[in-house]
């Protein structure tokens, strides 16, 4: 994997999901030390492009980056109309010139981590992109799950929310089927994408229907901007119909449980109580994002032309 | 001072006529080894309370565990266990086509003012070893270090030595010398084997 | 040597407007057809050797983006019409939606005044339908017609008022020239930027729906037919808007058509991997839509082929998928790309040239499209059998959006004549000062 980039779910199989999540379980031990340190990428540079601002994940690549003792680099350009019509072949070159051993590109239009992965020959990392994917969101739900299930193949999940505007819907639509799962949404109709079911998705409209004996219920952020009245009518309609809480999780199994990708508006997609308890597994949510987060670079940095060449060094150095 | 084990019949490495593959100690001389170890130790150690085992995993793992039964056996004594995969901290992570495989780590234990007995089935150039020491001292600050090699194979590449050996087992440098089960896994059965040599691979070179 | 003779010799001469397809010579002299027939003899003029070509009357686009005035960074008169004469266009019709706008008869006037300068293809200025394509107030149409304007059209932008376009429908009848409309309903449309479907979904972009243009296209023909106006639909995309037309022309209402080459072979997977020079506007749409597209141009629904040529620089298109700019170059790729439906039996050569040629002459009221002796000698000689490489850095055009680029392609103009001038053949590129 050293050198390829990680730009979406649908492009990994299942034994590459399975050995980032095995090497990430890993990783979380050294989150658990006194020392949270390994000297595994010392003295590697990995930039984080950061185009759409997010505390939690930016920081949660820096942590990751950091206890990989890697040089992390915060490259945020402003959201300034101007800088918006900044070429990506400019902003890619640019990087390119000091030699990264990863960047991590997070846009909030779609498909510009791709474009500079086709100019760049660092591996390039997406940490969201507009409503395309976000891989590493998706991965640490698996590891989630896993730890708390033993296994995913089998397995009910239901996602819900506002799928079309979601990333981490698709991306975990992917991740969750290719390990095994079946996987429902529910979103109120304008909320669902044309053809979902070209994902390998069944759509509901209703929430009850679709978290009947689910294993895991995962409820999406919805943006404020989607409340304008144009897909949505209200904060209260939604909540009402979509918005979980004991009541509608008894429809689930008696184990469910219950994961959002954060920051929770509390009150509208999980009630006050389910956010902050048990069947919430929220923060492990959290835990476990740096931990994917360090496997994802630990597997993936390094530049594939470097990585060649040292091969064939390799090759003749005696061990 | 390292100790040897005196040839015996029992130990006359047999090699296998398809493969060039030979046994250079099986089940009964490996715990034999183990066993007299556990003797030197208890020797040089005063303070058995302070004693640290340090697996490094795959094959210090049942070594290791099997240790902490002799002493329980010889000196009725519960030596804690604990096992330090040591992947993060290889020198050689770039020079590898693929990243290796992460191990398990579990350190019961805090180092502090321990007696570590690092516990290793292979040594050859030291590089496993001093990186092992690197993680060690991530940890904590051990009183003292020493290492338990089951089998000392030569080629040292750092001044790193071993403490207690199990058996030298003179090779060429390009062979491979592996510890396995009967089974393929390190459960039941151990024997150390020496194979000839193969392309380099994530494993090999300590 | 006189160079105002020229005899072409031993081609496939395709006349559409004489139905006629069989082997022979055409003779040009002093800028017209002299003589079309079989071994012509003609002493003293320069030879042209079509032996295994196809001799067709120079193809008519309905629809291009000129850039000049206001952005001859990625465009002007004179690229694009080397880049038209290198595809085999004699003429070119270009829209508007330049800066300024084209909605004042000095701007035509100067557009006119360009190509007869710079440019070796015949332009014809559409002019904008309303005040600065701002879709309110209507243009003068009886002043831009006198300075020579051909057809009214806010294209790149839609007259969303229901009301402002009756009123332009009604006033064209006036001076008897088209209204040509893009159909998008920008509130169906919104952000959109892929056609809404499974493509859309998988990428997690905006999607624009086929509907956005259906809506707009059946509002369009039903004000035509009420006010008996010359509607042409320009780009037709959807399967929605083929079957309204249909429909509406079997009513009998004055509707005529294009498509571009791009809509007929092109689906939305196109844009997969997030090439913006696969983003256009109407988008690349799902494969039931481009079959019926393809139908539409056979069964005449569709009467013309337009490339709707519309540059854009590479700084533009290297932005994200929402930010670049939609539009593709197609001058220099339209006939290989639509020998397609000549390969597929769906046409036969003699009507494609009718959709490229013949057709498009008669919607804009010009001469072109005929082989005729005394019709003006635009000619296009055209190889359908050779493989080439498109490479649009080689192109004449200013710019390279293509999505054809680096493909390899069967079919290319190999010269073209303009007023009995050759002004471009492929062994020499541009031959006209």
């Amino acid at each position: 994997m050293i050198g390829r980039d990680l730009l979406s779910i649908e492009d990994l199989d299942r034994a590459d999901i399975e050995r980032i999540l095995d090497t990430a379980d890993h990783m979380r031990e050294v989150g658990k030390r006194v020392v949270k340190k390994v000297p595994t990428l010392r003295g590697r540079t990995i930039v984080n492009l950061f185009f759409e601002s997010s505390t939690r994940t930016k920081a949660s690549f820096e942590i990751a980056g950091k206890r990989l003792s890697a040089d992390v680099i915060n490259f945020s350009p402003s959201s300034s109309s101007l800088n918006k019509s900044e070429s990506i072949l400019d902003t890619a070159r640019t990087l390119d010139a000091m030699d990264p051993d990863a960047v991590v590109v997070r846009h909030s239009v779609a498909g510009v981590p791709k474009q500079i992965a086709d100019v760049l020959d660092a591996p390039v990392i997406n940490a969201g992109d507009g409503a395309h994917e976000h891989p590493t969101q998706a991965l640490l739900d698996l590891l989630t799950v896993r730890h708390e299930k033993g296994r995913i193949d089998g397995l009910t999940v239901a996602i819900v929310g506002d799928i079309l505007h979601s990333r981490v819907a698709r991306s975990n639509i992917y991740a969750f089927g290719k390990m095994g799962a079946e996987v429902r949404i529910a979103a109120p109709p304008p909320m669902i994408p044309a053809a979902v079911e070209t994902l390998g998705v069944k759509a509901f409209t209703s929430l009850r229907e679709a978290i009947d004996g689910a294993d895991v219920v995962m409820a999406l952020r919805i943006q404020n901007e989607r409340l304008s009245g144009t897909y949505l009518p209200s904060v209260r309609e939604y909540s009402a119909t979509f918005g979980i809480d004991r009541e509608k999780l008894k429809y689930a199994k008696d184990d469910v449980i219950v994961m959002h990708p954060g920051p929770v508006n509390r009150g509208v997609e999980l009630s006050h109580d389910l956010t902050d308890h048990r069947p919430s597994v929220i923060l492990d949510q959290v835990r476990n994002g740096v931990a994917i987060r360090m496997a994802v670079l630990y597997l993936f940095s390094g530049r594939r032309q470097e990585n060649e060449q040292r091969v064939e060094l390799g090759s003749t150095e005696k061990k | 001072m390292t100790s040897q084990q005196p040839d015996n019949p029992a130990n006359t490495s047999t090699p296998s006529a398809s493969t060039g593959r030979r046994v250079v100690m099986d089940d009964v001389a490996i715990r034999r080894a183990l066993m007299r170890i556990t003797h030197e130790v208890l020797e040089r150690c005063e303070d058995l309370e302070r004693l640290y085992l340090v697996a490094i995993p795959n094959g210090g793992v049942p070594l290791a565990r099997q240790l902490a039964v002799n002493f329980k056996q010889i000196a009725d004594v519960d030596v804690i266990v604990g096992v330090l995969d040591t992947t993060l901290y290889r020198d050689d992570l770039n020079l590898k086509g693929e990243r290796p495989l992460l191990r398990e780590t579990e350190m019961p234990s805090a180092v502090d003012d321990r007696m570590v007995i690092l516990v290793d089935d292979v040594a050859k150039t030291g590089r496993t070893i001093r990186a092992a020491m690197d993680a060690l001292m991530d940890f904590g600050r051990p009183s003292s270090v020493q290492v338990v090699g089951l089998v000392d194979r030569g080629h040292r590449e750092l001044p790193i030595k071993l403490d207690y050996v199990g058996k030298n087992v003179p090779t060429q440098v390009d062979e491979v010398v592996r510890m396995s089960g009967s089974d393929g896994r390190l459960e039941g059965e151990l024997e150390v084997v020496v194979m000839p040599g193969e392309p380099q691979t994530a494993g090999e070179g300590r | 040597m006189s160079d105002s003779r020229i005899w072409i010799r031993g081609g496939r001469i395709l006349d559409p407007a004489a139905e006629r397809d069989e082997l022979g010579d055409v003779l040009i002299e002093d800028g017209v057809i002299a003589a079309v027939g079989a071994r012509l003899d003609a002493s003293d003029a320069e030879v042209i050797d079509a032996k295994g070509a196809w001799i067709a009357p120079g193809f008519v686009d309905l629809h291009t983006h000129l850039r000049e005035p206001g952005q001859e960074y990625k465009e002007d008169i004179a690229s694009g019409g080397r880049s038209a004469v290198a595809g085999g266009f004699a003429a070119i019709a270009c829209m508007a939606n330049t800066q300024p706008v084209n909605d004042d008869p000095a701007m035509t006037d100067f557009i006119i005044d360009r190509a007869k300068q710079d440019s070796p293809a015949r332009v014809y200025p559409v002019a904008a339908a309303t005040r600065g394509l701002e879709g309110t107030v209507m243009t003068e149409m009886s002043a831009l017609v006198d300075a020579g304007a051909v057809a009214f059209s806010d294209d790149g932008k839609t007259i969303m008022n229901g009301g402002v376009m009756r009123r332009i429908l009604e006033y064209s009848r006036l001076v008897n020239a088209p209204v040509i409309t893009h159909g998008e309903d920008c509130h169906l449309v919104a952000n959109g930027v892929v056609n809404e479907g499974p493509v859309s979904t998988k990428l997690g972009l905006p999607g624009n729906p086929a509907v956005a243009e259906e809506v707009l296209v059946v509002r369009d023909l039903i004000l035509a037919e009420l006010t008996g106006a010359h509607l042409h639909v320009a780009h037709v995309s959807t399967r929605g808007a083929v079957a309204a037309i249909r429909q509406a022309r079997e009513r009998g209402v004055n509707v005529t058509a294009e498509a571009a080459p791009h809509h007929l072979t092109l689906t939305d997977e196109a844009v997969l991997g997030y090439n913006t020079n696969a983003k256009v506007a109407p988008p690349l749409r799902s494969m039931a839509d481009v079959a019926a597209c393809r139908e539409g141009l056979v069964d005449g629904t569709i009467d013309a082929i337009a490339t709707d040529h519309a540059p854009h620089a590479v700084h533009e298109k290297d932005l994200d998928f929402t930010e670049a700019p939609p539009g593709l170059i197609g001058f220099e790729t339209a006939f290989p790309v639509v020998l397609d439906l000549v390969r597929g039996g769906e046409l036969s050569p003699i009507e494609l040239m009718r959709r490229m040629s013949t057709n498009p002459a008669k919607i804009l009221k010009r001469p072109g499209g005929s082989l005729a002796v005394g019709a003006p000698a635009d000619i296009a000689i055209l190889d359908p059998e050779v493989s080439w490489t498109y490479d649009p850095i080689k192109g004449y055009s200013k710019s390279r959006n293509s999505p054809w680029a680096g493909q390899t392609m069967t079919g290319r103009a190999t010269a073209t004549i303009v007023g009995g001038r050759l002004v471009y053949d492929v062994e020499r590129g541009m031959l006209y000062s």
